[in-house]
């Protein structure tokens, strides 16, 4: 991989990145069947990612959903429409935020840890020491991070979803008096499965590939230095940022 | 170069017109040796002079710009990903920083290699993994985690490792860093025995000439991207070549410059503009 970080200016320098984060993910997706070997090693990084991100996840949908279920509540009770705020809530996060602002913090919090780890693991030569032992990085370190980003987005996601609209519940219904009944009923007689939340699933499961995509790559070809991982740390939440949103706008546009 | 090389014949490693260019800087021009079999070789130079450099050419980590590389009749170069690592397998590699995994404890490091390659019953790789842990002193220490160690200790499980699979090739890049002087007899003396006992060729990368000549069959002494000598440990400590007396005797002037290149001394520090 040493090849990969050759400098150039900053516009071709940005250019041969993307290249080589491209070239980066064919060799995961080769190593992906010679990782099944090491399946408890992606068991023990999806509770790494996973499970360890639970609780950010869970506050965060707690709030985000309580905000949106008072805006909404708000502005459409101007209209008339204070029934349907469940039902926007649920749109909204189904759709757009749930994937999006768990792929943002998924980012923060699991992405980090995994360029950083990775990226001590070349500074401190732990990643050649595992080609001289004749095991595969890529399919040793790289290709389970990979997967148990993949497994776990939809989850973090799901989990994301349910926590945000239970915050919308509680601030419409047992806050401000929304009827339970209206709340829950508008909701599900307006989501679609397959529109509204398998859209949302593929969203999340396109973030999680991105996002682990960005953390493995920017620690994989990290210099090794301390400063060399400080700035890859940096540079994983700022291009995985940038490129959640952008793909989102994307995957609208294709999937509506 | 002196009448002592090696028949390239018995040679497990043979290097031929190694040349080797890193960031515009020539770190070998022509370099030509050979590694014989069931011996210990030593390779010694001034810091910077490509030593483990040299050994990621024969490890296959670092392609060279030209020349030839073959390992126990291998072309290291047009090996395959499957073929280099089949190769590996056979090769235990001491790194210059121990390069444990720091995410598991002594036990499971030394095991490491064990467990990827082998599907051992979990007793037998326990009392292998106990049987190298205490040769190199560190039984007791099999459940501590790396960042619970000394340097010396790290360097010796990181031995344990290395030899856990009585490879047919160990290279020892600099062992005797941080070690006190009854770890250090202890390495010695379980370099010589692996040797002696199982045969096995091992590479030696290191500074300390007192202790290298004591295990040593041959040095080869590197300087200026080529051979600069090379012979028996007491033949190259009497030898009479500049870089010989230089390198042995711990001298700052000679063919090997001590000072990095730099403008002149006075000049810098003002001393010859404020004499005028």
């Amino acid at each position: 991989m040493n090849a990969l970080r050759v400098p150039l200016s900053p516009f071709t320098g940005g250019l041969a990145q993307i290249g080589a984060c491209g070239l980066f993910l064919l060799q995961i997706l080769r190593a992906v069947p010679r990782s099944l070997r090491y399946f408890r090693e992606t068991v023990r990084q999806v509770f790494f990612v996973g499970a360890m991100s639970l609780v950010i996840i869970m506050t965060c949908g707690l709030f985000v959903g309580a905000v949106l279920g008072l805006q909404l509540y708000d502005v459409l009770s101007r209209f008339g429409s204070a029934a349907m705020s469940g039902t926007v809530v649920a749109f909204a996060l189904y759709r757009e935020l749930g994937p999006v602002v768990t792929a943002l913090l998924f980012a923060g919090r699991a992405g980090t840890s995994i360029t950083a780890e990775i990226g001590l693991m070349r500074a401190t030569d732990q990643l050649d020491a595992m080609e001289m032992m004749a095991v595969d990085p890529i399919a040793y370190v790289v290709a389970p991070r990979f997967l148990a980003g993949l497994i776990a987005m939809p989850l973090l996601a799901c989990t994301f979803n349910a926590m945000a609209i239970l915050g919308a519940h509680m601030v419409c219904v047992s806050w401000l008096g929304l009827d339970n009944g209206t709340f829950w009923s508008n909701m599900t007689a307006s989501v679609d499965v397959w529109t509204d939340v398998v859209n949302g699933v593929w969203k999340s499961l396109a973030f999680g590939g991105v996002v682990t995509l960005i953390a493995t790559f920017q620690g994989y070809t990290t210099p090794p230095t301390s400063e060399g991982v400080a700035y890859a740390t940096t540079r994983t939440v700022v291009f995985s940022s940038i490129v959640t949103l952008a793909l989102d706008f994307v995957m609208t546009a294709f999937l509506m | 170069m002196p009448s002592s090389a090696p028949n390239r014949d018995d040679a497990l490693i043979t290097i031929s017109g190694l040349r080797t260019v890193l960031g515009g800087k020539t770190i070998f021009d022509g370099v030509d040796l050979a590694i014989p079999r069931g011996r210990i070789t030593a390779i010694m130079g001034p810091s910077g002079t490509g030593k483990t450099t040299l050994m990621r050419h024969v490890t296959g980590q670092l392609a060279p710009d030209a020349g030839t590389i073959t390992v126990d009749g291998q072309d290291v170069w047009r090996l395959n990903r499957e073929q280099l690592f089949a190769l590996r397998e056979r090769i235990g590699y001491l790194f210059q920083n121990s390069a444990l995994l720091t995410d598991f404890s002594v036990f499971e490091n030394v095991a490491f290699p064990l467990r990827q390659h082998l599907k051992l019953p979990e007793e037998l790789v326990r009392n292998i993994v106990l049987t190298k842990l205490q040769a190199v002193g560190l039984r007791g220490a099999a459940e501590l985690m790396p960042a619970e160690l000394s340097g010396g200790m790290m360097r010796r499980v990181a031995l344990a490792r290395a030899i856990v699979r009585d490879p047919m090739l160990i290279i020892y890049d600099e062992p005797f860093v941080g070690l006190d002087p009854i770890a250090l007899n202890q390495i010695l003396k379980l370099i010589r025995t692996l040797n002696q006992t199982l045969g096995i060729t091992s590479i030696l990368v290191a500074h300390e000439l007192a202790a290298v000549a004591q295990v040593a069959d041959s040095i080869y002494l590197i300087a200026a991207g080529k051979i600069a000598a090379h012979g028996a440990p007491q033949e190259l400590s009497r030898g009479e070549s500049a870089w010989t007396k230089q390198f042995f005797a711990g001298e700052a002037d000679g063919p090997v410059p001590f000072q990095y290149p730099a403008p002149d001394y006075a000049t810098q520090l003002g001393l010859r503009g404020a004499a005028r």
